[in-house]
Order: structure tokens, then sequence, then C-alpha cells
């Protein structure tokens, strides 16, 4: 048998009960459709994930405070509001450890910023220059701190567009040169951040930045770090400088056992891995819960192909008395499955495309299709088909030709 | 040419064997139009399968155009089957919902022959099998008893085989019908030189035959020519 009669003779035997057809098919455009839709529904959460993490800044550590815990003690002060990190450390860690791009200290905490009538209670953090690098900020409108705001403890602010907004109307203009309040102290406003998108609780948009010497002198009142954020040159050597920074600062706190250490060296990498594999799993998970419905559609593909063997046993017996072999029948049979499979393969492809698509439109999640995830889906639709269509087919072209022409 | 030796089909059912072909001999010359005729249970299934080539004799030889067809195996049987013997059966076995043409096709597409030849082919057994063109495209349901079975015949006929075996042919038509349909097998073996092997329970049936094969347990019990044989005459087959 030709392959274009082989196709024709499917179409013509699906054709003949369509609304059977179609219903088997329907699992399997479930099965398929609910696969890529949740496979892309997982695949948008972590790349958004990511993309939280990493507009953080590219190749970032992060070193911040946690007190020193003694042999014995269970209990420690809470890590960030530890006084341990200076200023001193910070240029240390510049001057010694290789492969740091850039380093930004800070200072941050919570005030309340009075602007003219109206006022805010936000985070403010005391940094450097290098921060915008560091921390991968950009300055929408004036600039951001300067050396020279450092060295003379200017009193001027950056405000990130969230704070602008609070205090001076949604999307104000000529903010910059105005003056507010912090603590009482009048601060001048010297530029406004770009959004970087996020909202709620550590939003990056709801914070305003000084100079890491103002802060320090005029707010805090102290000469101690909250953070020390390092870039470094490199995605492969954050390891080793992570490494680095650890065995200097245990060094310069004379601290001999690490367990012991009163600081934290986080590495963005590693924060990244961590909520990846979380989310990978997340993605198993769904992907799971698909997969059962589209094995229930293979089910559903062997039961109709199954009746149909047995309503068609005399035109098998009719088939083989004209001359059809056991392979033809076999094969028949089994394409019938396939193109029901296949079809519903298409079909839900389509469907899942869709799901994923109203996801991204109605913003509830970013969703990403993959194509390795179609090409996938493809290939187990006519996987099914093979494997749920072969014990029909077989039973098909093992039918006696005697016996099937008898058949009542 | 048809030659059948010593030909005889046990069938075993656990330890009980039931002998329903005991050593049956006999040979059917090319243009013959040969009735086989007995009881149920006479074996004359069982003889049509072997001619058929749907079945081979436990022993025994059977020869179709010179070739020993009894020890054949499944495959090389459909290969038989589809090159050299055309089918009509007493339930027609036509696919349902399905157009006349693609109907007659069908042993052709299993022969791979290219679409075109199969459909002038196909209409020209249609044309011998008597069947007017405008049935052609009609479904297989949308037709009488009688004009379904000229499609089978005509399905019969398209792979030009070299015996057409009729089972029953006439047993679920009326008689008139019935007579129509004999008259159709009569003409296809004076007009266009047919072997055909007409399998029948009827005395009546089997006399539109030239040549009586008796068969009863088995056995040859009569092999003749037809006493009394009734003529369809052209104008009643129309």
């Amino acid at each position: 048998m030709k392959f274009a009669d082989l196709s024709e003779e499917t179409y013509f035997a699906l054709s003949a009960n369509k609304v059977r057809s179609g219903l088997t098919m329907l699992g399997i455009v479930i099965g398929i459709g609910s696969v890529i839709a949740m496979v892309s529904i997982g695949q948008g959460a972590q790349g958004s994930i990511t993309a939280n993490i990493e507009s953080l800044g590219s190749n970032l550590l992060i070193v911040r405070p946690g007190a020193q815990r003694g042999v014995g003690m269970q209990v420690s002060s809470g890590r960030g509001s530890a006084q341990t990190l200076t200023q001193d450390d910070a240029t240390a860690i510049k001057g010694t450890v290789s492969g740091v791009a850039a380093i930004a200290p800070e200072v941050s905490g919570r005030y309340q910023i009075v602007g003219k009538g109206t006022n805010t209670n936000t985070s403010v953090t005391g940094t450097t220059p290098d921060y915008t690098s560091v921390r991968n900020m950009e300055v929408e409108e004036g600039s951001f701190i300067t050396e020279q705001n450092i060295k003379s403890l200017s009193k001027v602010v950056v405000l990130g567009p969230t704070v602008r907004d609070d205090l001076f109307g949604e999307n104000a203009t000529n903010v910059v040169g105005q003056t507010l309040r912090i603590k009482g102290m009048e601060f001048k406003v010297v530029g406004i951040t770009k959004s970087k998108g996020g909202s709620g609780f550590g939003s990056q948009d709801d914070m305003v930045f000084v100079p890491l010497t103002s802060a320090q002198k005029f707010l805090v009142g102290n000469e101690y770090l909250s953070t020390i954020n390092i870039q470094a040159e490199s995605s492969e050597i954050m390891t080793q400088i992570q490494a680095d920074v650890t065995s200097l600062l245990l060094e310069r706190h004379r601290i001999s056992n690490p367990d012991l250490a009163d600081f934290n060296v986080m590495n963005q990498s590693d924060i990244i891995a961590s909520a990846s594999s979380i989310t990978d799993t997340l993605t198993m998970l769904l992907a799971a819960i698909a997969g059962i419905s589209l094995l229930v559609g293979g089910i559903g593909i062997m039961n109709m192909m199954l009746t149909t063997v047995t309503e068609r046993t005399r035109e098998i017996g009719l088939r083989k008395a004209i001359g059809a072999k056991r392979k033809d029948i076999n094969l028949q049979f089994l394409s019938e499955a396939i193109m029901l499979t296949f079809g519903g393969g298409i079909i839900g492809v389509l469907l899942g495309w869709l799901i994923s698509f109203g996801f991204s439109y109605f913003n509830i999640i970013q969703t990403q299709m993959s194509g390795t995830s179609v090409v996938l889906a493809f290939g187990v639709s006519a996987l099914i088909g093979i494997v749920f269509g072969y014990y029909p087919a077989s039973r098909a072209a093992n039918l006696n030709p005697i016996e099937a022409l008898r058949y009542e | 040419m048809i030659e059948i030796k010593n030909v005889s089909k046990i069938y075993k059912t656990g330890e009980v064997a039931f002998e329903a072909l005991r050593g049956v001999s006999f040979s059917i010359k090319d243009g013959e139009f040969v009735a086989i005729m007995g009881p149920s249970g006479s074996g004359k299934s069982t003889l049509m399968h072997i001619l058929g080539a749907l079945d081979t004799p436990t022993k025994g030889t059977y020869f179709l155009d010179g070739k020993d067809v009894s020890k054949f195996s499944d495959d090389a049987l459909a290969d038989i089957r589809r090159d050299k013997i055309g089918f009509v059966f007493q339930a027609f076995n036509l696919l349902p919902r399905t157009t006349v043409l693609r109907n007659v096709m069908l042993p052709l597409v299993y022969a791979e022959i290219d679409k075109e030849t199969r459909k002038k082919r196909a209409e020209a057994a249609l044309r011998a099998a008597g069947l007017d063109e405008e049935h052609f495209v009609h479904l297989s349901n949308q037709l009488s008893g009688g004009q379904i079975q000229r499609v089978a015949i005509a399905r019969a006929l398209v792979n030009d085989p070299t015996l057409i075996l009729a089972d029953e042919p006439t047993g679920n038509l009326d008689t008139k019908t019935g007579e129509i349909v004999l008259g159709t097998f009569q003409r296809l073996n004076v007009e266009h030189g047919r072997t055909i092997v007409l399998i029948t329970h009827e005395h009546d049936v089997a006399e539109h035959a030239e040549r009586i094969i008796s068969i009863r347990d088995g056995e040859i019990v009569e092999d003749s020519r037809s006493h009394k044989r009734r003529i369809m005459h052209h104008h009643e087959i129309r």
C-alpha cells in the first residue's frame, strides 16, 4: 500500500465518525495543551524571578553584618542590623581582593521625609557614586551622588520615582533643585533615578539616596555600614572573590573559626541557582500533573481504537480477502491512531500557546514558550499514538480473515 | 486452470478432530462456470476457503495457474488473493458510507496501481457488472440489494482475476433480483470468458452454472454437466 493511499484511507476512516474522532482527539488536545501551558508558565515564573534577582546588579556579591555567635549560643541578633562592618573593611576589600570591579558601601534606615505639605516614610540609603554601576541603577534626571558630595558631607538627595510621585505628585517635573526635610534637616534634590519596576516592600523605586558620609554623620550617627556591595569583573571569578572576601574579613575581625563569622557574604548566582531549582521543581510538578491528563487522553485513543477494530471486523476480513497483508492492516490502524494524536497535538500546541499568551496578555505572569516544549509535545503525541494504537492495530492485523468475514 | 488433488482439511478443537474435507479431487478449466453445491456442513465452505486461498489444506495439493499454493505463507496467500481471485460474498461486504467507485477501486489500492488507472479499471468493471453510470458516485448505502451485489461483482472483477468465487451470492436477495445477479455471472462467463465458481446450497441456483459438483460430508458425490441449465436472456438481466 502506498503512503498516499494509506493517508487517504486513514482520513476517510476517521471522517466517517467525526464526533467520536473529535472527542477522542479532545483528550489529547487537553493533555498536550495543558503540558505546553504549564511548562510555559513555570518557565515564565523562573524567568521573572531570575530577572528580578539580576536587576539588583550583575555579578554582585553582598556583604552584610551578622552578630558574632559565641560557642553554645543559639540566638544571634538580626542580620543586617549588627554593627560590625566599617568603611575600612570596604577599603581593604577594594585594595587587596583582586577581580573586584567596583565597590559600594551603604548604610540604610527608614526615616520620615517631609516635602511641601506632603510626607512619606521610606528607606534612605547612604552610599557612594559607584552604587549606580554596582546595582544597575540609572539616573533619569539630574545627577547621582558625586565624590565631591561625599568629601564635603553635602546635604543632597537623589529620589526614587515612587518617592517623587508621593512627595511632588505623579510624574512631577522641576523636582530637581527643590528641597525637602529628612529627620528635620533640609536636603536638596539633585536627581531622580529611573524606574526599575517591582512593587511592594523593598521596591527599588521606593527609596532615596544621600552621600554615605552625610548619612553616617547626620542620620545614623555612627561609622558602621549596613551593606557592602561588591561587583566582580566576571561571573566566573565570583566564587573566588567570595572566598577571598570571607578570609580577608575573618582576618581583619580576628575570627579564627569561620562558623563564628560576624558577617555574611552572599553570592548573587547562588541566590539565582536556589531560586531556579525551586521553580524547576514547580515546573516539573505542573508538567507532571498535565502529563496525567495526557495519559488519560492516550487511554481514550486506545479505547476508541479497540471499539473501531471490533466494529470493523468484517471490513478487516474483506480487506484481507482482497489482498491486504498483516502489515497493511497494522499500518492502517496504527496510522489512524497516530493521525488522531498528531492532530490533537497540533491543536493542543495552539491551545497551550493561547493559554500562555492569555496569561501574559492579562499580566498574570509573563510566560515563556520554548521551542523544545513544542517539539517535545509533537514527539510525545506521535509516540502516544504508536504506544496506544499498537495493541488495537496488532489485534486487527492478527484477525483470521475467514472468521472476520463471518463476524456478526 | 485449477487443479485440486486429494485435498483434506482437518480441524482440531482440543482432543476432537473433525475432517471437513476427505480427499477431494477435481479440476476446473479456464472459462468454466462451475457450481459447488451441498447442504450446510457438507464442507463446501471449507472448499471455498481453500479455493479462495483464505486457508490451506491439511493434506493434498492445490494448483492455481500452475503454482502449488497449498503450502504458501499468509503473506504469499494474500498476494495470490490480490492477483488471482475475486470474491463475491452473500453479505456483500461493501465499505459503508463509501462511494461505489472507491469500493470497487479498493483491491487495486493493495496492488499499488496508480490512481488514474484504478479509476478507469473500476469504471470498466462496473459497466461489465451492469451497473448504470449514474450510480458510480453514489454511496454504498444508497443502493438496492441487486445494485449492491453488482458493485461487489465489479469489485471481484477489477483485479482481472483467474477465478471469481461467489459464496451464496443470491442468499440475501429476493428471487427476481437473484436471477438478475446470476444472469450477470452468466454474461461475464459467456461474453468475457470469466472462470466462475459458485458456491450454493440451492439446486435452482446451481443450475445456472454449466457444471455442478455436489459435495456431501466432505466428499464429492456427483460431478456432472447441468441437466436442465437455466440461461438468463439479455433482456431479463437488464
